[in-house]
């Protein structure tokens, strides 16, 4: 533990940026692969276990789960200004470079061959998220009450349109509270 | 066409990413109804595009905000769509984790994890089919989404040449 605390107090700022810079511009589709090798094999800042707990809680939080953690290490070594160096590493990249797309986007975007393959690119994208949705579906809990959430959710935000806050407001308190009381 | 409200844009950003426990794909949904159906700023079309441009970028799917942004106001809307993601990370996250940060397995953890996983695959489902309706003309687009289903259940492929395979497609005029 105190070699931890230790190694802990070595991290700089500069050292947080480049780190998750690095992260970020390797990871295509799903960053926690890379956040994974980055910080507990290349690193070695954090432990599996540190790493599980973080990350965890990273999921648990609202925004990017990989940003999210970024903050969390930043913060845990370096402070607010780790923080803020995690995440300008994490975002800054990938920032320029989605604009650099969306000038392309905007120049060529109308050309008849860009149009052809963005749109077979999107039925690909639908696709990706609609199998996002069959692998969750397998490790969904027992029982016929998460389906019902799950239907719920889907109907009110994707077939009648309602704003996500409603239906959020709606049945995100009732799903937690009926979880919570299941594991009595 | 809607004249863009840069102020109204950060704000519904920012009420979104505070609801985005699930993830970037649960908040699809809601900005399309924002940007395409209530205020007309962006057609049907250009919304898919722009998110599916975005997941062929390095970094994390949410930078689709981003792109988005560019698209409607340049540098200007990159703040407002991006701004707004960085506040839950920022506060919500070092607020919880200092509470939290050795016992992420508590109860409640595990009260939101499973009890919001169901509301968040209805929603991933939800921005699914708003893109499959605008950009699926007839069966083609869907046989091309059904073939990218069945090949990343199956094969343990990066999703870029499955995009690949699908502009391709695209652009023999397949679709």
């Amino acid at each position: 533990m105190d070699e931890e605390e230790l190694h802990k107090a070595q991290v700089s700022r500069f050292a947080l940026f480049l780190a998750f810079s690095r992260i970020s511009v390797t990871s295509f589709g799903g960053a926690i692969f890379w956040a994974r090798r980055e910080l507990v094999e290349r690193q070695r800042w954090l432990t599996e276990r540190e790493f599980v707990d973080v990350f965890t809680l990273g999921q648990l939080l609202p925004g990017p789960n990989v940003l999210n953690l970024t903050v969390i290490v930043g913060h845990r070594f370096a402070g607010w200004t780790g923080a803020a160096a995690g995440a300008a590493g994490f975002l800054g990249w990938p920032c320029l470079i989605i604009v650099g797309m969306g000038m392309l986007y905007q120049h060529y975007g109308a050309l008849p061959q860009v149009q052809q393959a963005l749109t077979g690119m999107s039925s690909v994208a639908a696709g990706l998220l609609f199998a996002t949705v069959i692998k969750l579906v397998t490790v969904l809990p027992r029982g016929w009450r998460p389906w019902l959430f799950g239907v719920l959710a889907f109907v009110g935000v994707g077939v009648l349109r309602w704003p996500l806050l409603w239906v959020m407001g709606a049945l995100a308190p009732w799903a937690v509270f009926a979880a919570w009381k299941d594991q009595e | 066409m809607d004249r863009l409200d840069l102020g109204g844009l950060f704000i519904h950003f920012l009420i979104l990413w505070f609801l985005a426990i699930g993830g970037p794909s649960t908040i699809l949904p809601d900005i399309h109804r924002y940007l395409v159906e209530v205020h007309h700023l962006l057609t049907n079309a250009q919304f898919a595009e722009l998110y599916t441009l975005a997941q062929v970028a390095p970094g994390p799917n949410a930078m689709y905000v981003t792109l988005i942004g560019w698209h409607l106001a340049g540098w200007q809307g990159v703040a407002a769509t991006t701004i707004p993601l960085l506040i839950p990370a920022t506060t919500l996250t070092l607020l919880v984790g200092h509470l939290n940060e050795r016992y992420p397995n508590a109860r409640i953890s595990r009260a939101i994890r499973r009890g919001l996983m169901p509301i968040t695959i209805g929603l991933v489902l939800a921005s699914s089919t708003i893109l499959m309706r605008a950009v699926n003309h007839d069966w083609r687009g869907y046989l091309i989404t059904l073939i990218t289903v069945v090949v990343v259940l199956r094969k343990p492929w990066n999703p870029l040449w499955v995009f690949a395979g699908g502009a391709l497609a695209g652009i023999v005029g397949l679709v």
